[in-house]
């Protein structure tokens, strides 16, 4: 991943998202052409949906919150060379937490302070949840993608069983959610857009955050070193345990504030998809950006957008509503086939010099 | 030879994007009503979501002038991370002046964007914040008096049955689901004991809850199972409750196979279409008159928030002008049956035959209504068990 620096890493960038962009315009326009849609109504639709008013955009933001989140927790994992997969659990995790604190904490506290308190469970319900994966890893040696998929089954039975159980509401049985919070609990927002204050302050400072630790102290400096070497790393007495707990706990943190965001920023209850698979989505994110803290938030409003735009498909065009599955689908196979063009060019390249050197 | 496929593809795909193009006439009436509809299920579900698109469709008909906005599956499932205040934002923007909103999982989202859009009329199916005072002045409720139709389902069920054992696919468990199971119930009890009358001890009504109104897989249990389980249990009749139509193609399904099995649908008109073997009749919501009520009272000015519970119109029940709610006999249903059904009907919409009278109690024994007690709506409305006599997870405890 991060072995061989690329020369100009954006313009390399650049590539890889507009070549992407095509696959899945070629994709999508002949899907949506054989269903017999006009393909030019569908994209201008998907950019009117998403940039059309102030409450569209405002919805692109929602969205683009947790997704930037949740990538910014999987920079530290993948600079250590770590799949956190688990990802979409942790989030999960993080607005089971959140929800707790919402609940249990009485309702004489102030608003605000619940609220703060609810972030700071939330974070740590998810950091929590990163750990055990991270102890499988380094201690029971199972694979982090596996461990992460495991725990992610682990807390969607948590989520569930809370929601059908414990925290169901008064005389109901539902997997509709559980009671809404009360309204100071919610994050204000502006009236037009719809977006809070409080939630885009947090996810600028989480990028900026991210990108300080990872480019300007000795973590990230550690994390790199140990992803890119492991042996050179024990050269330097670097502990690649303790560091790839720290990469995980970072990764669970950011991902268990998106969760309590989606919970007391979207939702205001908890329910079963309370992660909407923007972890599994930030994964994607993260890739397509290429590994870079300020591409991740670029890509993930790219993301954003199109998973808001799409609504209007079926609004609109009577577009049978799993075309845009169908765009997502594409993006995510788009993004896959263009990482593994560039690592099959990459290896012949590499094939080729050491040939023509020796 | 990749890059020159890619170029080609893109010219392919650039000139589709384009050519087709030619922008399909876009006139915007601006004297048109446009109202919205948004819907828990896909709008071809043959069941609850179905029957409220082809009421929009009755409006579309009936009122001139009017258009209807429509999206299906919104739920966190089909649709994760959209909301109901986002998708109110949404068709507003589009011109929409009449919102409804068609689940009880839509709830609290629907009272959110009711708020946010003062000058806009909400109608939200199912739901009682009109009853409970939550409710802005902008935002009512409708429902239709679907327990006669569920009694009728229930009667049919009863009369049919050889074994005597009854299964009730049954959706999530809320105020609605109890009064509705328990409707059923009433209408099976009626037909066994005073009809037949056979030993009340002999007739077994079971209800098992799935857990939403459909099936979403790893969510909720899998009502295609649930209806199996009750076929191999020795149920040989199922009534379905949820959205969707497992229980007929289920029932269809263990026919083949040789069982002499029945099954009861749910919402839709046209539900027991393509399982004419198996259909005993469906208890049915007709939407149209009671839209088309709301939205001319919008455009009047003068809709009020109002807690509306329609009743079938008992002079015809199948009247697709004027009766909320409807029983459809199937194919299945013999001659014989479907004579005492509408005799059945005939005494319930005389008021002859009232089965919400006490003496009832509920499945811990505890009192619903004392001897010769008349249910009031309310009182139906707001069961806090199932009744006595019913297998079944009856609350939340």
């Amino acid at each position: 991943m991060t072995i061989i620096k690329e020369e100009n890493t954006t313009i390399s960038l650049l590539k890889d998202i507009s070549l992407t962009a095509l696959f899945v315009f070629i994709f999508t326009t002949l899907i949506i052409t054989i269903s017999g849609a006009p393909p030019f109504e569908a994209y201008e639709n998907i950019i009117r949906g998403a940039f059309g008013s102030y409450s569209k955009f405002g919805q692109v933001i929602k969205v683009w919150i947790p997704l930037t989140l949740c990538s910014c927790g999987l920079l530290y994992t993948f600079k250590i060379n770590l799949w956190n997969i688990g990802i979409e659990g942790q989030m999960i995790m993080g607005a089971v937490f959140g929800m707790a604190a919402f609940k249990y904490i009485p309702g004489t506290c102030p608003a605000a302070l619940t609220i703060l308190i609810a972030f700071i469970a939330g974070l740590t319900g998810g950091a929590i949840w990163a750990l055990f994966a991270g102890f499988l890893k380094t201690f029971g040696g199972v694979n982090e993608i596996f461990a992460g998929l495991g725990m992610n089954f682990v807390a969607q039975s948590i989520i569930l069983w809370l929601i059908f159980g414990p925290w169901k509401r008064e005389g109901i049985a539902s997997m509709s959610g559980t009671e809404q919070l009360s309204e100071p609990l919610w994050l204000s927002t502006f009236t037009k857009m719809r977006i809070s204050p409080t939630a885009i302050v947090l996810t600028v400072a989480s990028i900026l955050i991210t990108a300080f630790i990872l480019k300007y102290t000795k973590v990230g400096l550690g994390l790199k070193a140990i992803g890119s070497n492991m042996q050179s790393a024990f050269m330097y007495k670097l502990k690649p345990t303790s560091y790839m707990l720290l990469a995980m706990i970072f990764a669970g943190g950011f991902a268990g504030l998106a969760g309590t965001m989606q919970v007391t920023g979207v939702y205001h209850r908890l329910i079963p998809t309370i992660s909407s698979n923007y972890g599994y989505l930030a994964l994607f994110v993260v890739m397509l950006a290429n590994y870079n803290v300020w591409a991740a938030p670029l890509v993930a409003l790219f993301f954003a957008c199109l998973n808001v735009g799409s609504i209007q498909l079926p609004m609109v065009l009577q577009i049978d509503s799993s075309l845009s599955g169908v765009i997502q689908g594409a993006l995510v196979l788009a993004t896959l086939g263009v990482q593994s063009f560039k690592t099959m060019k990459k290896k012949r390249r590499e094939y080729n010099n050491s040939n023509g050197r020796v | 030879m990749v890059k020159k496929l890619i170029v080609i593809l893109s010219i392919i795909s650039l000139m589709a994007a384009f050519g087709c193009g030619d922008k399909a006439e876009k006139k915007a009436n601006k004297d048109e009503y446009k109202f919205g509809l948004i819907m828990v299920g896909p709008h071809n579900d043959h069941g609850w979501s179905q029957a409220h698109y082809e009421g929009g469709e009755y409006v579309e008909k009936h009122i001139p002038g009017t258009k209807m906005i429509y999206i299906d599956k919104v739920n966190p499932a089909d649709r994760p991370g959209v909301t109901i205040p986002q998708i109110v934002d949404d068709m507003v923007e589009k011109g929409a002046k009449f919102i409804i909103a068609n689940s009880d999982d839509m709830s609290d989202g629907t009272l959110e964007a009711a708020k946010q859009h003062p000058d806009v009329s909400f109608i939200h199916i199912s739901g009682d914040h009109a009853l409970t005072g939550k409710a802005p002045k902008n935002l009512g409720n409708l429902m239709g008096k679907m327990e006669y139709g569920k009694m009728m389902a229930g009667y049919t069920a009863a009369l049919t049955s050889k074994t005597g054992k009854i299964g009730f696919l049954g959706p999530l468990l809320n105020d609605e689901t109890r009064r509705l199971a328990s409707a059923a119930y009433l209408g099976a009890k009626y037909a066994w004991e005073e009809v037949l009358k056979k030993d009340p001890k002999d007739l077994k009504f079971e209800v098992i809850w799935i857990g939403f109104w459909f099936n979403i897989p790893g969510v909720t249990a899998d009502p295609t199972q649930v209806t199996q389980n009750f076929y191999n249990k020795g149920c040989d009749v199922v009534i379905s409750g949820i959205d969707t139509t497992e229980a007929t193609i289920v029932a269809d399904q263990e026919r083949k196979k040789g069982k002499k099995v029945w099954a009861v649908p749910y919402d839709y008109k046209g539900a027991c279409k393509g399982t004419a073997s198996s259909c005993l009749g469906v208890p049915y919501f007709n939407w149209g008159p009671s839209y088309v009520k709301n939205i001319k009272a919008a455009m009047a000015g003068n809709l009020k928030s109002e807690w509306v519970w329609a009743g079938p119109d008992w002079k015809d029940i199948n009247n697709e002008d004027t009766s909320a709610v409807g029983f459809e006999a199937g194919a299945a249903l013999s001659a014989e049956n479907k004579k005492q059904l509408d005799q059945f009907i005939v005494e319930l919409g005389s008021g002859k035959l009232n089965l919400f009278k006490g003496p009832l109690n509920y499945q811990d024994g505890s009192v619903f209504l004392k001897k010769g007690e008349v249910a009031s709506d309310k009182q139906i409305w707001y069961m806090k068990q199932l009744l006595k006599g019913m297998i079944g997870q009856s609350s939340t405890k």
